[in-house]
């Protein structure tokens, strides 16, 4: 860590703030607060730097005419690079998973560069992925099955050096087949809800990554009935 | 021919046959049953209804108005409102935005109303950039005079191609949704009310209306008490834009402030029930917007507060949007969650360090809270069903 307090850095949510993924930010926040863990968001603002100073760094999900901007103000201001480089800790939802790839092509067929974070591509798929998102996790990530909303146009095609997060069971993720990206300490998922507050084992495991220990428990009885209904609703038996 | 069959289906048909009938028999059925009357179009993301229902209370003093009351937004509403009332010379239309430019091509209106526009059910309605350019096509073909939130960024650059803008300041708007400019990306910068955008010339007209604290400035300067029934600041900016609107038509400013002022219950909304030794306040919030507007609302008291969430089409079924709604404002109250999703609210809640407990029946949940005066805010379902439980 580069402080005493962990800084988690919430990157431009007045363009990547579209659904909510604000609470991811809040979820990593309070969990560690409540565990005596001293923490604190920093907004990044359209517009302002970004610092490469930050423990993590949660990018969110957006409109196509945003991501472009996203993906222009991150290149001019390659501060987050910079910190993936000296292993920060990144979660991209959505639009992150396809502007941190190598490129992304959109309905128009026109394909942008993107900023070089994970071994991916993206591309506009036929119809557009709306609905409950239920995976396993792959390779033993976490555990627990991974719950979320998707809303997206997006297929994207892992290369060698990235690996899915999860398996999806109910859904579409990436491809109808496997669902987000890690790559080293950088973590990526199409699902909203936002991802976090469904499923704290993902932000434990990211805090994990960031402060170089396990976290304690942490007993939260209205996220565990959370997780039961919506995996219920979507047909999967919580195990 | 089959405009005659279609007269002869829409007007006659009233309750009998519904305006999606209507629709079918005759696609031309709304251009035909608005043709020869002076209409006055209202959308956007939040308050059409209020508006709507002032709107409609103001131009009553011109002739009889024909109106959708309720919320039936969308040109099937519209028929069957249109045919209710054949003889009507005005009409005043709450029109879904994603029905709005075949509203405006069916209806040619004298007057538009574009009222503010914010994320709303992104999993039905779309993006708010997509809505705010096809509204942007669909204005810049109005001959009538369009009525506009100039302190919205996105409403300003949706109406600013038309002819005959009328600007209103209403001192409202969701900034969130605006960081950039909707025309050209760059960063948008505000000075105190003002703003502009840094890379193209979008910034914000010249008012012709301002609201102000319980009050309006007209075109000519004159102050108008507005002395509104309905709570809150946003209505007092849904009641400057209807007397914009009902001024445009031809009504007096103070004949349309004083008729708008009576409205004190849209569709059920904002009405108190007795109930089990509790008056229960029923508050309609939609969106991110409509909610951080309500918890200002309620913020004037620390009444205990049920807050109802559901998540059906209608309400739009991802709720990742409770975590854009500054439920940290409730911190201290007494607080119970309640709806179908009362649980996605209850975690919501727990991270915004709200104490709360979870009560899945509105009803049951006003029930459990101490006897007096209670806020009980509902999403788009949640609120209609409460409120058809809450009347039998």
């Amino acid at each position: 860590m580069s402080t005493s307090k962990v800084q988690i850095a919430l990157v431009l949510p007045d363009l990547l703030g579209t659904y909510g993924d604000f609470g991811n930010a809040v979820v990593l926040e309070k969990r560690m607060t409540w565990r005596g863990i001293s923490a604190e968001i920093v907004n990044i603002r359209f517009g302002e730097p970004v610092p490469e100073s930050c423990d993590i760094y949660v990018v969110g999900g957006g409109e196509d005419t945003a991501q472009t901007l996203a993906v222009r103000h991150l290149r001019e201001h390659p501060g987050m690079q910079r910190a993936a480089a000296r292993g920060a800790v990144i979660l991209g939802v959505c639009a992150g998973i396809q502007i941190f790839g190598e490129s992304f092509t959109r309905a128009d067929q026109v394909t942008h560069p993107g900023l070089g974070l994970i071994d991916s591509t993206s591309h506009a798929g036929g119809s557009r992925a709306i609905g409950e998102v239920i995976a396993t996790p792959a390779d033993g990530l976490f555990e627990g099955l991974l719950t979320g909303f998707e809303n997206h146009q997006g297929r994207t095609v892992l290369g060698p050096s990235a690996r899915p997060l999860a398996h999806v069971k109910v859904g579409t993720g990436n491809d109808g087949s496997v669902e987000g990206a890690v790559q080293g300490r950088i973590l990526c998922t199409y699902l909203h809800g936002p991802v976090l507050p469904r499923n704290p084992q993902i932000a434990d495991l990211l805090i994990e990554w960031a402060t170089g220990t396990k976290p304690g428990p942490l007993d939260l009885p209205d996220v565990t009935r959370l997780r039961t209904e919506r995996a219920k609703a979507a047909g999967v038996p919580l195990s | 021919m089959s405009s005659k069959l279609s007269q002869k289906m829409g007007l006659g048909a009233g309750g009998m046959i519904g305006g999606r009938v209507a629709l079918k028999l005759d696609p031309q059925a709304l251009a035909h049953l608005t043709s020869g009357r002076s209409v006055a179009l209202v959308t956007g993301t939040n308050g059409k209804t209020t508006s709507t229902m002032m709107l409609s209370r103001a131009v009553s003093a011109l002739g009889e108005v024909a109106t959708n009351h309720g919320g039936a937004n969308m040109p099937d509403g519209h028929v069957t409102a249109l045919s209710k009332q054949p003889d009507a010379p005005y009409a005043v239309l709450e029109v879904d935005e994603g029905y709005f430019p075949e509203v405006v091509r069916a209806a040619s209106p004298a007057v538009a109303v574009l009222l503010n526009l914010s994320r709303d059910q992104l999993d039905r309605v779309g993006e708010v950039r997509t809505i705010e350019k096809s509204l942007r096509t669909a204005l810049a073909s109005v001959t009538g005079v369009v009525v506009a939130n100039c302190d919205d960024i996105m409403v300003t650059s949706a109406a600013r191609d038309s002819a005959n803008v009328v600007w209103v300041a209403t001192g409202t708007g969701w900034h969130n949704d605006a960081a950039s400019c909707p025309r050209c990306g760059d960063p948008i910068r505000w000075e105190g009310e003002h703003w502009h955008c840094t890379g193209c010339d979008l910034a914000r007209p010249r008012p012709q209306w301002v609201t102000g604290d319980g009050y309006l400035v007209t075109p000519n300067g004159v102050k108008v008490e507005l002395s509104l029934r309905l709570p809150g600041k946003f209505n007092q900016a849904n009641a400057v834009m209807a007397t914009a609107a009902a001024v445009a038509l031809g009504v007096p400013v103070e004949e349309a402030v004083q008729r708008l002022r009576a409205v004190s219950n849209v569709a059920g909304r904002y009405r108190t029930i007795q109930r089990s030794g509790h008056r229960a306040r029923l508050l309609l919030s939609k969106n991110p917007a409509g909610w951080s507007e309500t918890l200002t609302v309620v913020r004037e008291a620390d009444h205990p507060a049920v807050l109802v969430i559901n998540a059906h089409e209608a309400d739009g079924r991802d709720l990742s949007w409770l975590w854009d709604v500054p439920f940290e404002r409730l911190r201290g109250r007494q607080v119970i969650a309640s709806g179908e999703r009362a649980t996605d609210l209850a975690v919501r809640l727990t991270y915004a360090e709200v104490e709360h407990t979870i009560v899945p029946d509105p009803l049951l949940a006003i029930d459990a809270m101490p006897p007096g005066p209670v806020e009980v805010i509902a999403n788009y379902t949640a609120f209609r069903d409460l409120n058809a439980r809450a009347a039998q």
